[in-house]
Order: C-alpha cells, then structure tokens, then sequence
C-alpha cells in the first residue's frame, strides 16, 4: 500500500486542493477539542501533583516541573495521539470507507486514478503539520497547569514559573516531536489501510471506525514504547 | 469494439466466470443480462480491469488488454466511461463539479474552457438547475444523469453501465435506457450495459448477452429474444405474466 501512496502522482493542481482540504478537516477540526483537552488536563495534572506533596520539605516548584514533564513528554505527544486516533482515525477510515461501500472508489480506479495516493498521500501531508497541534497542546497543558496551580492557591506563580524552568532537558522537546513525526504518519495510514481495504456495507464502515481506532491506539502505545526505549534510556 | 474470448474468474476456488467469449460492437448498446449471482457483475468488472482474469483474453479494438503497455493502458482508461449501480458521485463535490473531475485530471485545459465542456454535456442528459447542487441534494433520476454525464465528458470510445436503471420508477427509467442508447449512437461508442430489467431489454436490447452460472447460455437483439427456443433465456426473460403475454401477441403478428 505504501509503494502504491508514494506511486504514480496525482495532477498537482487536484492535489493542492485535496491537501488544503485535509488540512482543514484534520489539523485545523481538531484544534479546538485539543485546546480544551490540553488545557484542562494540565491543570488536573497540576492539582493532583499539588495534593499528593504532603511533606512540607518538598518545595512547591516540584508542581510546575510535574506538570512540565508528564505534558510534554507523554500526555502531549502520546495521549493526545491516542485522541486524535479516535477523532481523526475515524473520520479518515470512515470517510474512505464510505468511499468504498459507495463505490467511489473503483469509479477514480476506472478513470485511471492512483487511488492510494490520491486517498492517502493528502492525509500524509496534512498531518505532518501535526507536531503544530502537538505544540499547542504543550504550551495550553502547561499554561491550564498554571492557572490551575496558581489561582487554586497551590503555589506561588513564581515558584510555578520556577518549575517548569527547573532541570530542563531541551532533548525532551525532540523526544516529544520525534514520537509526534512517528504518530502522524501512523493517524493518516493505518486508519486509511482500515477504510481502504474494508468490504460490506454500512454497518462493516462502522466496525471499520472501531477496529481503526484500536489498531491505531496500540500501534502509537508500541511506537512509543519502543520510541522512549530508544532515545531516553 | 471489445472483444472477450474465454475468460475465466474464480474466487477462493469458485469458479464465477467460466470461459465466457463475445463480441460488443460499436455504436450499439450491449447488453449483459442474467439472474443475480450468474457473473454480470464480475464480468463487467473484468472488463473493467478492475478484477484481474485467470485466463483468456479481452481485446479493445483488437488489442489485448494484457498485451498493452502501462501508457497504453492509461489511455485507454481515459477512454471508458463508467455509470455505476449507486451512481458513485463524489460526495464532497457538486454535480458540476463531478461532472469537471475527469477532465481536471486527465486533460491541461483552463478551468473555463473544462467549465464548458461540463455544462455541454450538463445540457446533453437535460439536466436543469442541478450544477451547484450536491449529489445528497438531487433525485435518484437525476443522479443517473450526472454519472452519465461525468462518464461521457470526456468523449469515451467505451461506455460501461451497471444497472444503470435500478432503483428508478419506470418512466425515469425508460428515459435514462433512451438517453444511453442516443448517446451510444450520437458519439458511436460501445456500450456496454449490466442489467436484469426486462424493460430495458425490449427498448435497447441491440445485441443481448445472457450469462447463466457464469456461463454464456445464449446471445443475440431483442427481436431474436421473441423467437428464441433457448429454455433458459425464455425462461428469465419471460417470468413474469406480462412478458409471456406480449410475447404471445408478438408471435401471432
């Protein structure tokens, strides 16, 4: 399926459109529910490390560098991944399944279309501007932290402030973008391998979008398994 | 002209299709008619090249298709046009918009002179009021239509349609046969129609397939139809009352 992606190109000006549209749908669709997700979970992150620092010896800064450290190096990268496979991942099988059952597909194969580039290579492109919605997530997770942390009474915002700066391993951040290049590339194919090669009818694109988001969900947890196992030890 | 000569189709050991030959001629409509699950539709397919043979040959205008080279093919993919059974229109697109795909893809024309081209044949299959629609938002009839007009925008030598009638009322019904079979002789392309409406047999019936089992049981127009001694094909063609009854007249004139 891969070889077919990279294959016979599809007209340029045909897939200019196609990609602006998958980023419209992919990238820009799911700002919103990423900001709200990031913002939130990092000043629940913020809360729940503030109230487990029973011992008065442990310094309040420890709360920002916790929520620093579990936003971006997991929950950024890893959980919001594991989101965006269920809110991507289906659409995307979903949308070319439907493609399938309605036989649209095998119509762009009778007009000698490259269906898998035509399909899959868009989604491709779009979501390698994904690290961008990664990095939103990063900075709203920290910043619900603070304002979590901060106006809950926690800590002071310079001790916050203190802590997300303390120990700070710049390879962190590329540790996160590498396992989010990885992840993209698994949210536009193995949700499109479910939609491409699925048979039935509607019912079966349904299962389809449920099969998808499990696959996807376990092949991003192994990556980044293996990722972390790579790089950070 | 499409010429198959002893094709053969299995799937998981069954045999679908089993060493059909024929010939559809240009500039007629070309039926494929059989009950469900007697190998119309893999047979279509087959010459669609959408499924792969197991063995024998289908030539376009004389040449095989496993004999041509891949510029070759792609051309003559540019050359079939296709009317799906669900119409299969791209759903994120408008009618005109479906209708502009292929020659956005295929040709360097300026998106004018495509436009055109697209309201051309819009005008062609009558379609009125329908180019900025989507297709959720027009009738099975007019569905049909834009399919057809998508299939011939790009001036096709072949034009292949699957139940092209299904699903519509009778009158609409008729009216896209007769659409298809004008188009067929104004353009003089080879058509080539999957379908088990009897209607659409006594209207543009020019030459008739008819597969039983995966197996070609009987061929010829719709006038030999009347005559035909073949049990088989009189029984399909004729099951219903008031086939057997215009049948009946039709001898005794």
């Amino acid at each position: 399926m891969l070889q077919s992606v990279f294959g016979k190109f599809t007209k340029w000006r045909i897939l200019k459109q196609l990609i602006l549209k998958d980023i419209d749908s992919l990238v820009i669709g799911s700002l919103g529910i990423v900001s709200f997700i990031s913002f939130f979970v990092g000043g629940v992150v913020s809360i729940q490390t503030a109230l487990n620092l029973e011992n008065p010896l442990l310094p309040k800064n420890l709360i920002g560098f916790a929520t620093r450290q579990s936003i971006i190096l997991e929950f950024a990268p890893t959980f919001i991944s594991v989101i965006m496979a269920g809110k991507v991942g289906s659409y995307i099988t979903s949308s070319i399944g439907t493609m399938r059952v309605t036989e649209q597909i095998d119509a762009l194969e009778v007009m000698g279309i490259n269906t898998y580039n035509y399909l899959i290579f868009p989604k491709i492109v779009a979501l390698s501007l994904y690290p961008l919605v990664i990095c939103l997530s990063m900075f709203l997770g920290i910043f619900g932290g603070y304002i979590a942390c901060v106006y809950g009474g926690f800590s002071s915002s310079t001790e916050f402030v203190e802590g997300i700066q303390l120990d700070f391993i710049p390879f962190h951040i590329t540790y996160a973008f590498i396992k989010t290049a990885f992840f993209s590339f698994i949210l536009a194919t193995v949700p499109s391998f479910h939609g491409y090669f699925m048979t039935g009818g509607a019912l079966e694109v349904g299962k389809a979008s449920t099969v998808s988001f499990v696959w996807t969900s376990v092949v991003i947890i192994l990556i980044n398994y293996l990722i972390t196992q790579l790089l950070l030890t | 002209m499409i010429q198959v000569d002893q094709i053969v189709k299995s799937f998981d050991g069954t045999q679908i299709l089993k060493g059909i030959s024929t010939v559809f001629e240009k500039g007629k409509t070309n039926l494929i008619i059989g009950q469900s699950g007697s190998g119309k539709t893999v047979f279509l397919k087959c010459l669609l090249g959408l499924f792969q043979t197991d063995s024998g040959k289908i030539f376009f205008e004389n040449k095989a298709i496993d004999e041509m080279t891949t510029s070759e093919r792609s051309v003559l993919r540019q050359e079939i046009g296709m009317v799906f059974q669900g119409s299969a229109l791209f759903d994120s697109m408008t009618v005109e918009e479906n209708i502009m795909f292929p020659m956005q893809m295929f040709t360097n024309k300026q998106d004018d002179e495509i436009r055109d081209r697209a309201n051309e044949v819009i005008k062609r299959v009558n379609l009125v009021d329908a180019n900025e629609k989507h297709p959720d938002e027009i009738s099975g009839g007019m569905k049909k239509r834009v399919a057809i007009a998508r299939a011939i925008v790009m001036n096709p030598k072949y034009l292949f349609c699957d139940e092209p009638n299904s699903g519509l009322d009778p009158k609409t019904a008729i009216i896209i046969d007769n659409l298809i079979q004008e188009i067929t002789s104004e353009y003089n392309i080879t058509t080539v129609i999957n379908t088990h409406d009897m209607n659409s047999v006594m209207e543009i019936g020019e030459k008739i397939v008819f597969l039983l089992n995966g197996k070609k049981a009987w061929e010829g127009s719709k006038e030999d139809i009347f005559n035909t001694e073949n049990e088989a094909v009189s029984n399909f063609v004729y099951s219903s009352d008031l086939f057997k009854k215009v049948r009946e007249m039709y001898l005794k004139t």
